[in-house]
């Protein structure tokens, strides 16, 4: 019962470390190796306005979702339609991304260093509660609840309404949904910022119970990868199934076999998936 | 935020034109000092507590003398530092600059033990100085030994698992801890070397490790090891960790609500952060290092540590890297002189005065050091150490109430 309870509230962490990504990477076709960075940035947002004002880091989430939605839209209007506009294929701006963002994340970390260089150090909700006879704190489990939140809310979005089926059309073909009449610049845009607003909610969230610097972004950037491939690209679902299989196989070799082992566990998993399911669980082949 | 931000903004400015004008003046008139630590990367959060700020802090002092006395001459110091990214390869590409394009005259050493080892080559080889203070090795003999100008000043790694191992034997001895002890460790060569050491030492001490795994660096959720080792019962809980993961073990702890009467973390403990984001939760815990914060020198370190850098100095390795420092000074006072073979001859054959108290080198060794400390009333006094005076007892652990 403790590795269920434990594994699938470290899934909520690993899902809102990655929905942000996938949304990003899978419709915008930006592959953002600034998304760790990003998530950090929430992090110390919290962090500073917890121990400065005595903000609580819930609202400090309403706060910094819009301002990272607009914050990316702005970041991808300004920096990244360029390099939209003039790569000729998708390998072309993959590339391109993958460096723009990788020079993004040295800005973002010297930024932050530049605030706070020490570890973001703070308490909140670290208040044990018991789960089905397991033992866990207040903070894993409202970052879990947000997590199932945005989650549902992103699928039911995504499936049920008209603005989300654009979404999904463009991440499937760009140059197919432009024909029928889909704005793809206007959706990626959209894309892109609504996924950098849910990593920084997450990095918000997740400062309450693990402890970040400002340089450990490239951690959470990895993880991110790892669940958003071995999802599936652009499959919010995916996205979802993957976190959980990750956090709950963690869990479970940290507790029955060795802690020392839960990476290695984790990259065996996304090696048989890569081997056996290249184009991740809900994955479409490429045609 | 933003006004913090413009604050720094203008700090580096002055500190950039500072630094220009400093350049203006004639080469001979200023000792360079070059300094090369992580500000990024997983040891930055380390040495921006413990690192950076005494460097700043002993520069600002020695300049706002006038700077070092050399033979009369009153010479600033200019400090050269660069980020190492927390990247040996890097650090060792910019201490050849340091030395080559910047031609420092005397350099700090890094930060972390890993880094002292692998750069000391290449100070050695261009005959700096290299006062090692955040280095933990059992290799420091062999290392000294190699490396003439290398010396150490925080202890080995027996002597931080004899310090851990004297406390769990006083309290079997007072009846507190059965012989079952729970340990656990980081999955990198400092963890790894000091849980081996441990282990050895403990199961000959008569000691029976009860639960004894490892986790990897940056492990996102400690709530499974917590569980295996307040399953295991034991009443004492060891943890040869580093900075994220102390901090997360002690939340786990509070959370598990983990029933011993001993609790030791390693690295990061004796951070102010620490017991600012646990509050009295965490009295009684253990961890390495300490201070003597009684005596008045530390005190008067310490209200200078906050004055001029903005930062509380932590209890363990903040003064031995300010002690480190003021060997520099004393030995470049003392020989008269900024030629780097004269200086390292000299502090092989004088004694310090320092924050620390006075400090000699035996094989380039000073044994002068805290190992272990604990938080008591909201203060991190040392309880065991080497060569160092005003230990107090340790006190034991009960419960993680406010």
């Amino acid at each position: 019962m403790d590795i269920i309870v434990s594994g699938l509230l470290l899934s909520g962490t690993y899902a809102l470390v990655a929905m942000g990504l996938n949304l990003q990477y899978g419709v915008a076709r930006i592959m953002n190796l600034a998304n760790g960075e990003l998530l950090v940035l929430g992090a110390l947002a919290s962090f500073w306005l917890y121990t400065t004002s005595q903000i609580s880091p819930l609202f400090t989430v309403l706060l910094v979702a819009p301002i990272a939605f607009v914050g990316n839209w702005l970041i991808y209007r300004f920096l990244l339609i360029p390099l939209v506009r003039r790569s000729k294929t998708q390998g072309h701006l993959e590339v391109d991304s993958i460096l723009a963002t990788f020079g993004m994340s040295f800005i973002l970390i010297g930024l932050m260093v530049s605030i706070e260089g020490g570890f973001f150090v703070y308490k909140y909700l670290s208040i044990p509660i018991s789960i089905l006879g397991s033992t866990t704190s207040l903070s894993r489990l409202v970052a879990f609840i947000i997590a199932a939140l945005i989650g549902s809310m992103l699928y039911l979005w995504l499936n049920h309404t008209r603005s989300g089926v654009a979404v999904r059309a463009v991440s499937v073909s760009t140059e197919a949904s432009g024909l029928v009449g889909i704005n793809v610049p206007r959706v990626s845009a959209l894309a892109f910022a609504l996924g950098g607003a849910i990593t920084a909610v997450g990095g918000a969230l997740i400062s309450t119970f693990i402890t970040l610097d400002a340089s450990i972004g490239v951690v959470f950037t990895l993880k991110a990868l790892i669940i958003v491939i071995m999802g599936g690209v652009g499959d919010i679902r995916g996205a979802i199934v993957a976190a959980i299989i990750l956090g709950v196989v963690e869990t479970t070799v940290a507790t029955l076999i060795d802690p020392g082992l839960t990476l290695a566990a984790a990259y065996f998993i996304f090696l048989i998936i890569l081997l056996f399911r290249p184009q991740g669980l809900f994955g479409r082949r490429q045609l | 935020m933003f006004r913090r931000m413009i604050l720094k903004t203008t700090l580096a400015a002055a500190f950039v034109t500072g630094a220009l004008v400093a350049t203006a003046a004639s080469a001979q008139d200023v000792i360079k000092l070059g300094s090369i630590a992580p500000k990024t990367g997983p040891l930055a959060g380390g040495a921006v507590v413990t690192q950076w700020p005494n460097v700043e802090l002993w520069v600002a002092q020695v300049n706002a003398r006038g700077g070092l006395n050399v033979a009369g001459k009153k010479m600033p110091i200019e400090l050269i530092q660069y980020d190492d990214k927390t990247n040996p390869g890097e650090h060792i590409k910019l201490a050849q600059r340091l030395a080559e394009q910047d031609k420092v005259d005397f350099v700090v050493a890094p930060y972390g033990t890993g880094f002292n080892i692998a750069s000391a080559p290449i100070y050695g080889r261009y005959g700096y100085p290299m006062i090692a203070v955040s280095a933990i090795t059992d290799k420091a003999p062999e290392l000294t030994e190699r490396y003439p100008n290398l010396f150490f000043t925080l202890g080995t790694t027996t002597a931080f698992v004899e310090g851990v191992l004297e406390i769990l034997i006083e309290q079997r001895e007072a009846g507190a801890i059965g012989n079952e002890v729970a340990m656990v460790n980081v999955a990198d060569a400092f963890g790894i070397e000091l849980a081996d050491r441990a282990r050895e030492m403990f199961t000959e001490a008569g000691f029976e490790l009860v639960y004894d795994k490892s986790y990897p660096l940056g492990t996102p959720d400690l709530s499974p090891v917590m569980k295996g080792a307040k399953a295991s019962g034991a009443k004492a809980f060891v943890a040869w960790s580093y900075p994220p993961d102390s901090f997360g073990l002690a939340e786990q702890a509070i959370i598990e609500d983990l029933d011993v009467a001993l609790y030791y973390s390693a690295v990061a403990t004796s951070f102010p952060a620490f017991s600012g984001a646990y509050g009295n939760k965490i009295n009684n815990v253990l961890g390495a290092g300490g201070t003597n914060v009684d005596d008045p020198k530390v005190a008067e370190y310490r209200k200078a540590h906050l004055e001029i850098t903005g930062k509380t100095a932590d209890y363990w390795a903040s003064a031995n890297t300010y002690a480190s420092l003021q060997i520099l000074e004393q030995s470049i006072e003392g020989a008269g002189s900024i030629d780097r073979d004269v200086v390292t001859q000299y502090i092989k054959d004088n004694s310090f005065e320092t924050v620390m108290g006075t400090l000699s080198f035996e094989n380039n060794i000073s044994n002068t050091f805290w190992s272990v400390g604990q938080w008591q009333d909201g203060v991190f006094r040392g309880v065991k150490g080497s060569n160092v005076d005003g230990a107090v007892s340790v006190r034991v652990k009960s419960g993680w109430s406010e």
